[in-house]
Parts: structure tokens; C-alpha cells; sequence
């Protein structure tokens, strides 16, 4: 099987990673991610009190996490502001990243995440969820564990991992997929999506290369973190 | 000392019975475990993670600066830069104050120096019954990161006396990243501002005393 892809990349090849933390000085935390031209900013701010009065929760924190795409990202100038899409993925990330936050610290805080997509080329909730874990991180937040997420895609038959704009619209064969996931550390999925049709056996594949994929992440995340102190 | 290593959450920082858990850390099975990005700390096997940046997480016995928020029946409400406001107690003044009057001791938007001396699940209780502590009457307050405030300080009060030297200014120094600077000059407190956010921006530098020095004899040539 020696399909090339688009970009002659190989089909287990994630394209070029680049971390930093500490790039928003006025934010508590804040990280940028990107995968080739996906580019991602996140700021974290708080803990602070949450308002409006009655969203508080004494029992424990709450993580907001808002996701958008800013209107010149993409080639065709999306509309700015809320949309359905970004409200999703916003609640997607949100709920992936929450088993790792051990948000029950802070009773009556909110912890906010402004996840801001500069460029996009596919795999942009992947950039968003990897720069918000790396914020929160940067932020102080206690967290258990780091994680780490990483789309798989399918061309034709073949799983190939972080797909880019033109992989992800290749409707040959068996149709266009893609599969973002999320990893901890550790090894465990926090969050899976479907859009398109893959059957059950490749399904498992696609986790296990994902869960290899995501250790790759995890080291360029692991390096930034260590590296924003000389 | 040399054990000071960076660590990110989930990283085992040492593994064996021995170790003891300590602040902004976990034990998972035999693993001290972070749980939050710092530098980690090993002193007679307590194991703890130091943060370096995220906002200030308020401690009991730290004197802090902070700004009335609201004026209740029985004491004040104070911004003290962290996640919840904290309280001023009335019976916590050293002095006779007319209940019907709290506003004439201190009024919403004057600033305090206050001690945190109790935190519950209530919340964060201050004093003012010690001395250096109370309302803010003249000068002017810097504000930086709270993560920098023990390089401000330095080794036993190291950099702030030279600033204080240097500049003929008082300065206070709250946990929570608030400095309070007054001298009888406006220049000098100008120049004692100057130097800490010197000090806060080269945080990460070594021998920042003697750099300090050095900065200074260049500023008073000028």
C-alpha cells in the first residue's frame, strides 16, 4: 500500500506540529496549536466568579470552553460571531477536556476557554481541543492529566491521520470520513466523533492508530510547556 | 534544590513508598503524580508543584492588597484579586468604628492592606489588627503577576530593600501581585514602579539583585 497522499505525506504521518505557550499577556493562560496551516489560539481566564448568579454551582466549577472560527480563516469569508457549528464544537471540547479538569477545586468559578481558529485546514477542533488543554495547563488549572486529540480520516479504504481540507472532501470510493478523537496520557478516549461511514473492525483501527498519533501530540504539547521557561 | 524540575500535569515526578503527596500533586499507586503545572519541589520527601503562572490562589497568613467592593452592616467586602472575594470583619479594626458609619473607616473603591487570617468554605475572613496593615491613604499601586511576587521579594527581602534604598520609598508588597509604593516625591515612586516591572519582566534571570544594581546606577545618571 503505497498510496500517496495530497501532500506526499505518509498515511501515520501528522503534518508539521508547533506549540507555544504564553501567547496572550493579558490571559491567565493561553497556548497557540497548530497542524500545518490550522492554526489555533485559546486563552484561559479564571478561575473566576461565575456570572450570571444563578448558572453558580457550590458543588464544583464549571469549565465554559467557546470555540470560533474568525471570519478570514478559511478562503470563502465566514459570517463572524456565534454560529451553530462553532456552539457545538465549542460543547464537544468542552466535554472533552472535562474528564481531565478536576474543576471540583474551584465551587462557584467558572473556568473560561476562548478558542480562536486564525487558519483552517481541516482538524480544526483537534488544534482547538490540543491549544485549550495546553492553556488550561499554562493557566494553573489542576488537572489530571493532559490530553491530546488527533482527527483519522478515511481515503477510500485506507485510514490516514490529520486530514487536511482536500482529504477530508474526498468523496471516491467508500466517501468522505472523519473521525476526531481525544486522548489522555494515559490512554483514555475522552471524546470520539463520526461523520461519514466506516465499519466496526476499521473503526477499532482507527482508535488504535489515533491513540499512536496522539503520543506524538502529547510530546510536542510536553515540549512547549517545559520549554516556555528558559 | 537541584531536584527543581518543570512538570506537566499527569507527569510522574518521582516514584517509590517513600514520598509523601504535597500541594499541587497526587499519589497514584506508588507515583507522586502532578496535577498542575510548575516547577516541582522535593524537601524531605514531601513532594509539592510550585505554579508559575495562573491567577493568585489566596493562602492563610498572607498579607494581601485589596480594594472594597461593598459596604456591609457589619464589615466590608473586598476585592482581593482571586477567584472569590474575601470579608472584613468589624470586630477585625483596632478601633472604635460607629455602626451606622462603616463608610467613614473606609468607603467602596479605598484600598487595604489586610492579613488573610481565616479561610473557609465560606469563604476568606482579613484582619487589620496588626501593625503595617489598615487603609491606603496616599501613593500608588502597581499591579503584576502574583507568580513573580517571591522574585520581587527576593532572598529575605533582598530586591525590595534595594528598591526601597534606592528610591527612598515604602513599599508593600501584597501575595496577590498588588505593590502599594509611596514616597515623598512622585519621581522617586515613578522610578520605584519602573523597578519592579524591571524585576517582574527578568523574572527568570540569575542574579537579578546585582542586574538591579547595575540598572539603577544607569537610571540615576540619567
Amino acid at each position: 500500500m503505497t498510496i500517496k497522499r495530497f501532500d506526499g505525506r505518509k498515511l501515520d504521518e501528522i503534518r508539521k506540529m508547533s506549540a507555544k505557550v504564553g501567547v496572550v499577556p493579558n490571559a491567565d493562560g493561553s497556548a497557540m496549536f497548530s497542524f500545518g496551516d490550522t492554526i489555533a489560539i485559546a486563552a484561559v481566564y479564571g478561575p473566576k466568579k461565575m456570572h450570571p448568579l444563578h448558572m453558580q454551582n457550590p458543588k464544583k466549577g464549571t469549565l465554559r470552553f467557546t470555540y470560533n472560527m474568525l471570519s478570514f480563516s478559511v478562503t470563502d469569508r465566514i459570517r463572524p460571531g456565534p454560529s451553530r457549528r462553532g456552539t457545538e464544537i465549542g460543547k464537544i471540547s468542552e466535554w472533552a477536556i472535562d474528564p481531565v479538569l478536576m474543576i471540583d477545586k474551584y465551587p462557584n468559578n467558572v473556568v473560561d476557554v476562548h478558542v480562536n481558529i486564525l487558519q483552517a485546514n481541516a482538524s480544526t477542533r483537534c488544534a482547538g481541543i490540543n491549544a485549550g488543554a495546553l492553556a488550561l495547563a499554562h493557566a494553573g488549572i489542576t488537572m489530571k492529566d493532559m490530553v491530546s486529540s488527533v482527527s483519522i480520516g478515511k481515503l477510500d479504504k485506507d485510514l490516514v491521520v490529520d486530514l487536511s481540507k482536500k482529504e477530508e472532501d474526498f468523496e471516491e470510493g467508500e466517501g468522505a470520513t472523519d473521525i476526531p478523537m481525544t486522548f489522555t496520557n494515559n490512554g483514555k478516549l475522552t471524546h470520539i466523533q463520526l461523520d461519514g461511514n466506516i465499519k466496526t473492525e476499521q473503526l477499532k483501527e482507527a482508535v488504535k492508530l489515533a491513540r499512536k498519533a496522539c503520543k506524538e501530540v502529547y510530546e510536542v504539547q510536553k515540549k512547549a510547556l517545559k520549554e516556555s521557561i528558559k | 534544590m537541584s531536584n527543581k524540575k518543570i512538570v506537566i500535569p499527569g507527569e510522574v515526578i518521582v516514584s517509590g513508598e517513600k514520598y509523601l503527596p504535597g500541594e499541587g500533586t497526587e499519589k497514584k499507586d506508588n507515583d507522586i503524580v502532578a496535577i498542575m503545572y510548575g516547577l516541582s519541589e522535593e524537601t524531605n520527601e514531601l513532594v509539592k508543584v510550585i505554579p508559575l503562572s495562573g491567577v493568585y490562589n489566596p493562602r492563610r497568613g498572607n498579607v494581601i492588597i485589596g480594594k472594597v467592593n461593598n459596604v456591609t452592616f457589619n464589615g466590608w467586602i473586598i476585592d482581593i484579586t482571586a477567584p472569590n472575594s474575601a470579608f472584613l470583619s468589624l470586630t477585625e479594626v483596632p478601633r472604635y468604628v460607629n455602626k451606622d458609619g462603616l463608610e467613614e473607616v473606609m468607603d467602596i473603591g479605598d484600598m487595604v492592606v489586610a492579613k488573610i487570617w481565616n479561610i473557609n468554605k465560606r469563604g476568606i475572613d482579613l484582619s487589620i489588627k496588626s501593625r503595617g496593615l489598615g487603609k491606603i491613604e496616599e501613593g500608588m499601586i502597581v499591579k503584576i503577576n502574583s507568580n513573580k511576587v517571591p522574585r520581587v521579594i527576593g532572598k529575605e527581602g533582598s530586591m525590595v530593600n534595594l528598591i526601597k534604598n534606592e528610591t527612598r520609598c515604602n513599599i508593600t508588597i501584597g501575595q496577590n501581585g498588588l505593590i502599594w509604593i509611596s514616597g515623598d516625591k512622585i519621581e522617586d515612586e515613578l522610578l520605584a514602579k519602573k523597578a519592579v516591572l524591571f524585576v517582574t519582566e527578568k523574572s527568570f534571570v540569575e542574579g537579578l539583585t546585582d542586574k538591579l544594581k547595575e540598572w539603577f546606577e544607569k537610571e540615576n545618571k540619567k
